[in-house]
């Protein structure tokens, strides 16, 4: 069973989590339209280092991990507010 | 044989491959550059030449033909789709099925099984009935059956499903069918071959050239190769081609997981399909249990499997038939899926002149591979998108018109 480091509850099974996608700026709300189109739909899917968005469905906690997903690695785990948001931040 | 064999063994001359050349190097321009030597990009060769004429074409393919998800799909054909430019669109690759084995003449193992979606619930059984309509209004052979049906289909069912999970009723769609997967990109690419068009394995893209908006080459690790026209059929690597042109997609890239298990003798007749236990699987010609499951939960990008996949798929395969507790898995195996958020292909013209897409399969590529190749090689050759691809453009994102594809989904995601 693959472990996710929660911030609060510390490793838990993978299975405890739901992925929340990567983490994206979100556009001023008097962009065009194309624009907010882009935000909703669009990704960044090329592979690589991401900051994303992990919830732990036990303890109800949102937070972030920096992950590699070509090795399904993660390198840091933080509560939003508490960690740099660049990759290889600490 | 054996003398054949010994000599083959000493000399470094080997005999010529099976199926189609080997050309020795990349030509400096051709008409039509394909990215991805699967069983879409063969196909969109092949009508290419055989359709349009255009035969100074090559196909590039980082690893070998039909290594990619071409040989790595559980090989169901059905055209049961929910929207209707989901229907027309796989009952025309049905179509092509039929007859591909005559048009190759090559075997493909087309087995027209029967396709049943089982419903567990009942807000399931109102999605049967939802697609059942659509597809019997648009003249596709789809209806609602009780479990009466399932059970007669396949008697060694559990119509129960151990007590959790009753099977209330199912989709049952006639034409339901599999094929041999690696035979697909064979037949494509030997036609494509023969045809004059070069298929070039262990090249990889590195860059595209574009420029003022328009694609001029492709560079490969064999050399810069001048064209004027790019088709990207490369599936869960789709986000690393178009970042090269510079385009963002709403393509994410999730695994997904299949497994076989040992041959026994033939007792699976049908194809079953359980959205709630997350289940597809037939028995193919081999006598192996062909079994997948539901995409990964979160994004990675390789061919890795897990063993939570066997665990899980397994358990719910002995919720509806508890006699394979005996069996064995054989092997496992995993495709990148390039997701879409509404669950239908990205296809045809882009913003950037001449880079088409045949894009965001995500789990539903193998049985549009005929159709998508006679559109794409249609929309490469014309400039402009095939009619029965106009629903699955990019450009559907930005103007909020989605082709909600969810519900025709194999499993519930």
């Amino acid at each position: 069973m693959k472990l996710l480091t929660c911030p609060v509850n510390g490793p838990r099974p993978v299975s405890e989590f739901v992925y929340g996608g990567e983490v994206r700026p979100m556009p001023a709300s008097d962009c065009s339209d194309p624009e907010w189109a882009r935000y909703v739909f669009h990704r960044s899917g090329i592979p690589g280092i991401k900051i994303e968005w992990w919830y732990h469905t036990a303890s109800g906690t949102w937070f972030h991990a920096e992950r590699d997903v070509v090795a399904d690695r993660v390198i840091r785990t933080w509560l939003p507010g508490e960690g740099s948001m660049e990759v290889g931040g600490a | 044989m054996a003398y054949q064999l010994l000599r083959f063994a000493l000399s470094r001359e080997h005999p010529e491959p099976r199926m189609f050349r080997r050309p020795d190097r990349l030509k400096s321009s051709y008409d039509v550059v394909i990215i991805g030597g699967g069983g879409h990009g063969l196909s969109s060769a092949y009508y290419l030449a055989r359709d349009h004429g255009i035969r100074n074409v090559a196909v590039l393919e980082r690893g070998y033909i039909g290594g990619g998800n071409t040989g790595r799909n559980t090989t169901i054909i059905r055209s049961n789709y929910l929207t209707p430019e989901g229907v027309a669109f796989y009952d025309e690759s049905v179509r092509l099925w039929q007859d591909l084995s005559a048009d190759f003449d090559l075997n493909l193992f087309y087995a027209n099984r029967g396709h049943f979606t089982l419903a567990h619930t009942d807000s399931a059984v109102r999605t049967m009935r939802w697609r059942a309509e659509v597809n019997k209004h648009l003249g596709v052979d789809s209806e609602l059956v009780g479990p009466d049906a399932v059970k007669a289909a396949s008697p060694q069912i559990d119509i129960t499903c151990g007590g959790h999970a009753p099977i209330l009723g199912a989709l049952y769609h006639a034409p339901g069918s599999i094929a041999r997967h690696d035979a697909v990109a064979w037949g494509y690419g030997r036609g494509a071959d023969r045809r004059g068009v070069e298929i070039h394995q262990k090249t990889e893209v590195t860059a595209i050239d574009v420029q003022g908006g328009k694609v001029r080459g492709v560079h490969t690790n064999q050399g810069y190769i001048a064209t004027n026209k790019v088709l990207c059929a490369v599936a869960g690597f789709t986000p690393r081609v178009t970042h090269m042109v510079g385009l963002t997609t709403p393509i994410y890239v999730h695994p997904l997981q299949a497994m076989v298990s040992e041959p026994m003798k033939p007792w699976l007749d049908p194809i079953l399909v359980s959205g709630s236990l997350h289940i597809y699987v037939s028995q193919s010609a081999r006598g192996e249990l062909v079994m997948g499951a539901s995409l990964d939960p979160y994004e990675v990008q390789s061919t890795r499997s897990t063993l939570d996949f066997v665990e899980g798929l397994s358990a719910h395969m002995l919720d509806m038939f508890p006699f394979l507790s005996n069996v064995r898995v054989n092997r496992q195996w995993a495709g990148m899926a390039d997701m879409t958020p509404d669950f239908a292909p990205i296809l045809g013209k882009t913003p950037v002149e001449g880079f088409y897409l045949d894009a965001g399969w995500g789990t539903c590529g193998f049985k549009a591979t005929p159709v998508c190749g006679k559109t794409m090689s249609y929309t490469v050759a014309n400039d402009r998108n095939h009619p029965l691809i106009e629903g699955f453009n990019l450009s559907r994102f930005e103007t909020y018109q989605l082709t909600g594809e969810k519900g025709a989904a194999s499993v519930g995601h």
